[in-house]
């Protein structure tokens, strides 16, 4: 029998105050019912006077004087399925593509537990992108969480594709789980598009949130998305990569559900708990001791103004183990992708990549610095004015950004291939010059 | 009956019925027995800060009052240890964290081999060494007689092993003690009187022992925005400061980076006595995705596990990683008890929390009056890398030492990334005399060293503007002995084997090279007019660079015979110079 009380107090944008009924749980999830509309619900403040509901979705239409809630007597739940690759959801975990419903084979809490530090294993297998700039010189290990901080007026919707696509461990099972969050239409139409097309998309899971849908659900859905990438990692063997695109609309969500909460706002308005909530986002990476699979995160968000000190990238930057900087101007000298390795860093490259691959990353990175200081040179007294040895570097410089950077949209390099290129590029600067790498790599991989 | 009647995040309003209720003791909630501490009382309810995660909670669910405050469990089997910011041991929980377990800090049934020091008939009193316990390391626990207990010894156990509640002694008064003690975290034990603190605590790290020394018993803070270093800094004092015991407090930092020490630390050896360095570690580790209310309390937890230790008469040093995750614990414990925001929302007690924390630091007399000290260096995570936020300024203003990380260093691969203009230490004068039994020169190699780096950065205005070609020749001298002490002296790899730790003799030996060099070019260029460009690409330069990696501390004689070779060189300079060309 289902039982719906009545006991509406009061209406206040996404908040419903309601009379307090016996055995509700703090978090739980209810439905609300009012006139022909049904609207999904969470318990977020318990007290004998009053309890606060927050509706999950658009309160419009809702009529206090008829207005029903159900108490389901569960938190919020996830049903979970490994039939749920190769679809497309919302942040209940729903189908929302053209395929058959979902036989979940259990359900999980979507706030999910911490992990304990003692039991975790720590990361240091690779995980190769295709993509150079991250494979060769910002080396993804496996249960890292490193973000891409993007700019508007670059390509990242491309970018985001392209790994989607492309991004698979080496692992017996491996499998890409993908949050977009808060996106418009139009972009969503592009990236679904974009990534239905990849061979590997059996093993791919869409959770799909559009721009116009509340902003709650937003929070909810990246839970659900790591939830159900959870399920993968630690419970059926997956190595799971999971995508999220993009944070800066989460963190204005999260904005915005606090203050529709009256609570004292902090930094630029967001909420004090920011680093803690979304520690509890990122926190969810990594591989614990004893199971087989393991949980990496990809990170993606929008500086806003392009401000690496706005609070969004700066606390994702504390919690995060590194981070990939792209730059409008590097997009508008047509390179893609636009990443700019100089401010990027992974911090787990060292665990995960060999001693030579190591030094020929430091002996591109010195180069490339030197490259760049050749260009503001050039630009300040002209190429002429310039000696030999600048000169090579604005050609390695100039070089590095159109072959190593540059490559196609759906172009997937191996390592293998990306060293080559590095490789390649070293040979157009003289020698002795090369002091980050061995006389024995130098002559074994530069004939010289 | 007690029982819940509000729930808010992780405050929680019950009713408390017929208990009596004191502010700060540890309650159970509801079905589960979450773990909480009474902050707010009035006459039928109290408020309670839940240290765990409170979705499920029901109104009307039970309450249990445990009468005690929240506080460390004290005794033989803390070293070594791996626990949560409540003192519950990480290893016996699960893979991921669950509610309401409740855990023994320490092992109750283990043996402890107790030798008494005290007989029947001593009059004893708080501090009073009752015996000793020696670990498996052969450190020692010197077991002291518990604050506030005092009397005639009635009877005392024979030397054997016993556990940690085995009453050992007993008191005219009735009274029974054992060795385990515990003690509230907020509170700070006590101790005789203060005394100051003359020796530096020994970092091996140059930058730090020779510019901006930090005391035994000192505090410390290092600001730094992200990817600036500061956990690595905190990670390498961890492991080559000369204290006798290190607490690790990890607050509300990475997971992947926790586990890391979990594993490196039990691994990597005592530098002092070839031990792992774990056996003189306590590590407590609270991740930024655990409870918030635990992440505020491990900081007091973590400090009274040190004080314990100090209490014995040992050295502590206590780091911290980092404060900054603490305070943002305070301000949305605060928010959530509508307290009013004083600046960027933190409440208006910020500054006096964090100054009650580092006064907690100090070098004292004990009870027993013996001497001990409690070092503590806190980490400070500002948003944006901007130091004018409250917690940076109220930490540099009720610290000693301000070691100021810097972004643009960190960019350039330039670590440890402190920056040498704006950074600064009080000890500098009380650690003098010192660093005099070392070597009568570290004072004045101290301030020749600032004066350079000073000079040099007022010519680097200069040289942003026009180059460094522009600059006249005894100009380019301090630019170029500038840029040496930085590239030689103040850079330490901290991956390096020789490099990750310089004895004080040899960063005396490092010191005086510099300025032996500086002198003589000062020379060439005053007698002959040399060019400093000249001076300064000759070979016994590079010889001196190379050593910073390739002359351990146990190979100083390295120098006598540089300095033989530096001398000859440049005399030969002077001799010959514009003859040849």
């Amino acid at each position: 029998m289902i039982i719906e009380y009545t006991g509406a107090q009061k209406l206040k944008g996404s908040l419903l105050f309601f009379e307090p009924v016996a055995g509700v749980q703090y978090g739980e999830k209810v439905v609300i019912r009012s006139e022909e509309k049904t609207v999904k619900g969470k318990v977020v403040a318990l007290s004998e006077i009053v309890m606060l509901i927050e509706i999950l979705g658009e309160p419009y239409g809702l009529n206090l004087d008829d207005l029903k809630v159900r108490f389901t007597g569960n938190t919020f739940e996830l049903g979970v399925s490994e039939t749920m690759l190769g679809r497309v959801l919302n942040a209940f975990g729903e189908t929302v593509d053209e395929g058959e419903d979902i036989h979940s084979e259990k359900r999980l809490a979507i706030g999910g537990s911490a992990y304990n530090p003692a039991h975790r294993e720590y990361p240091k297998d690779f995980v190769q992108t295709g993509i150079s700039a991250i494979d060769g010189l910002n080396v993804l290990v496996k249960g890292q969480k490193l973000p891409i901080f993007s700019v508007s007026g670059t390509n990242t919707n491309a970018l985001t594709a392209q790994l989607v696509r492309q991004i698979r461990s080496s692992g017996k099972r491996s499998a890409v789980v993908f949050a977009a969050i808060g996106i418009k239409y139009e972009d969503a139409r592009y990236l679904m598009q974009s990534i239905s097309e990849g061979e590997n998309f059996d093993t791919t899971s869409v959770f799909l949130n559009l721009a116009d849908e509340p902003s709650i659900n937003a929070l909810l859905l990246a839970r659900s998305a790591l939830t159900f990438a959870e399920y993968l990692a630690f419970e059926k063997g997956y190595d799971v990569i999971t995508v999220l695109y993009d944070m800066t609309n989460y963190c204005d969500a999260l904005r915005e559900v606090s203050s529709s909460r009256e609570e004292i706002p902090s930094r630029k308005g967001y909420p004090g708990y920011m680093y803690s909530d979304l520690a509890s986002i990122y926190e969810r990476a990594g591989i614990l001791q004893g199971k087989e699979g393991s949980l990496t995160q990809i990170p993606i968000l929008t500086m806003p103004d392009g401000d690496i000190t706005h609070p969004i990238p700066d606390l994702t930057g504390y919690i995060t183990e590194g981070q990939i900087v792209l730059e409008r101007e590097l997009q508008q000298k047509g390179v893609y992708p636009p990443i700019n390795v100089l401010p990027s860093l992974s911090r787990l490259m060292n665990h995960g990549s060999t001693g030579l691959h190591r030094r020929w990353s430091a002996e591109i990175y010195a180069a490339y610095a030197k490259a760049k200081k050749a260009q503001m040179l050039a630009a300040i007294i002209g190429e002429g004015e310039m000696g030999k040895a600048e000169h090579d570097y604005l050609a390695f410089g100039k070089a590095f950004e159109n072959r190593f950077i540059t490559q196609g949209e759906n172009e997937e390099r191996t390592l293998e291939e990306t060293l080559t290129i590095g490789w390649e590029l070293l040979k157009l600067l003289p020698p002795e010059s090369l002091t980050r790498l061995k006389a024995e790599d130098i002559s074994e991989h530069l004939n010289k | 009956m007690a029982g819940i009647i509000s729930i808010s995040g992780p405050i929680v309003k019950v009713s408390i019925g017929n208990e009596s209720v004191r502010i700060q003791d540890v309650v159970y909630v509801g079905a589960l027995g979450l773990i909480g501490e009474v902050i707010e009382r009035d006459k039928q309810s109290a408020v309670v800060q839940v240290y765990e995660e409170t979705e499920g909670l029901m109104l009307g669910e039970e309450v249990v009052f445990t009468g005690e405050m929240l506080s460390a469990e004290l005794g033989p089997g803390l070293l070594g240890s791996i626990y949560d910011g409540i003192q519950r041991p990480l290893d016996l929980l699960g893979r991921q964290m669950q509610k309401g377990v409740k855990l023994d800090s320490l092992d109750k049934e283990k043996l402890w081999h107790f030798v008494p020091s005290v007989k029947i008939g001593d009059s004893v009193t708080t501090g009073t060494l009752m015996g000793i316990v020696t670990d498996k390391s052969d450190f020692e626990y010197r077991i002291m007689i518990p604050i506030e207990k005092n009397g005639v010894v009635s009877s005392v156990v024979k030397e054997g092993e016993y556990a940690l509640n085995d009453t050992l002694i007993e008191l005219d008064n009735g009274e029974k003690l054992s060795m385990l003690q515990r003690w509230p975290v907020r509170m700070a034990r006590p101790f005789k009187e203060r005394i100051a603190s003359t020796k530096p605590m020994i970092t091996g790290q140059r930058i730090i022992d020779f510019l901006f020394p930090i005391s035994e018993g000192g505090s410390a803070s290092i600001p730094g925005g992200f990817g600036t270093g500061k956990t690595i800094l905190q990670q390498t004092l961890a492991k080559w400061s000369d204290a006798d015991i290190i607490v690790y407090i990890g607050c509300g930092e990475r997971g992947n980076e926790m586990t890391e020490v979990l594993r490196e630390f039990p691994e990597l050896e005592d530098p002092k006595n070839g031990k792992r360095l774990i056996e003189r570690t306590v590590l407590i580790a609270n991740t930024s995705d655990m409870p918030v209310s635990a992440r505020e309390a491990s900081i007091y937890m973590g400090i009274t596990i040190a004080e314990y230790f100090r209490d014995m008469g040992y050295t502590v040093a206590l780091m911290a990683d980092s404060t900054s995750r603490w305070a943002e614990a305070m301000r949305e414990l605060s928010g959530r008890l509508n307290e009013l925001p004083a600046e960027e929302g933190f409440p208006s007690y910020l500054a006096s929390r964090i100054a009650s924390v580092y006064e907690r630091a100090g070098k004292v007399k004990t009870m027993e009056g013996s001497t001990g000290a409690l070092t503590m260096i806190g980490a400070v995570s500002p948003p944006g890398g901007d130091f004018s936020e409250p917690v940076t300024r109220y930490t540099q203003r009720f610290t000693s030492v301000f070691w100021a990380l810097d972004k643009e260093l960190a960019n350039a691969r330039f670590y440890p990334s402190i920056n040498h203009i704006s950074s600064h230490s009080a000890y500098a004068q009380s650690v003098d005399a010192w660093w005099d039994t070392i070597s009568p020169l570290w004072g004045e190699l101290r301030l020749w060293l600032i004066e350079v780096l000073q000079a040099d950065e007022k010519l680097q205005r200069i040289v942003k503007l026009l180059g460094s070609e522009a600059l006249p020749e005894d100009q380019k001298l301090i630019l170029f002995t500038a840029d040496l002490i930085r590239e030689f002296f103040l850079q330490q790899n901290a991956f390096d084997e020789v490099d990750m730790y310089t004895s004080p003799e040899k960063q005396i030996e490092m010191a005086r090279a510099l300025s032996a060099l500086n002198k003589w070019w000062q020379r060439c260029f005053d007698e002959k007019g040399i060019p400093v460009r000249v001076l300064k690409e000759q070979e016994v330069v590079n010889e001196l660079l190379s050593s910073r990696l390739g002359v351990s501390n146990s190979q100083l004689e390295w120098f006598s015979e540089w300095h033989a070779r530096m001398e000859a060189q440049y005399e030969s300079i002077l001799l010959t110079f514009g003859e040849i060309s």
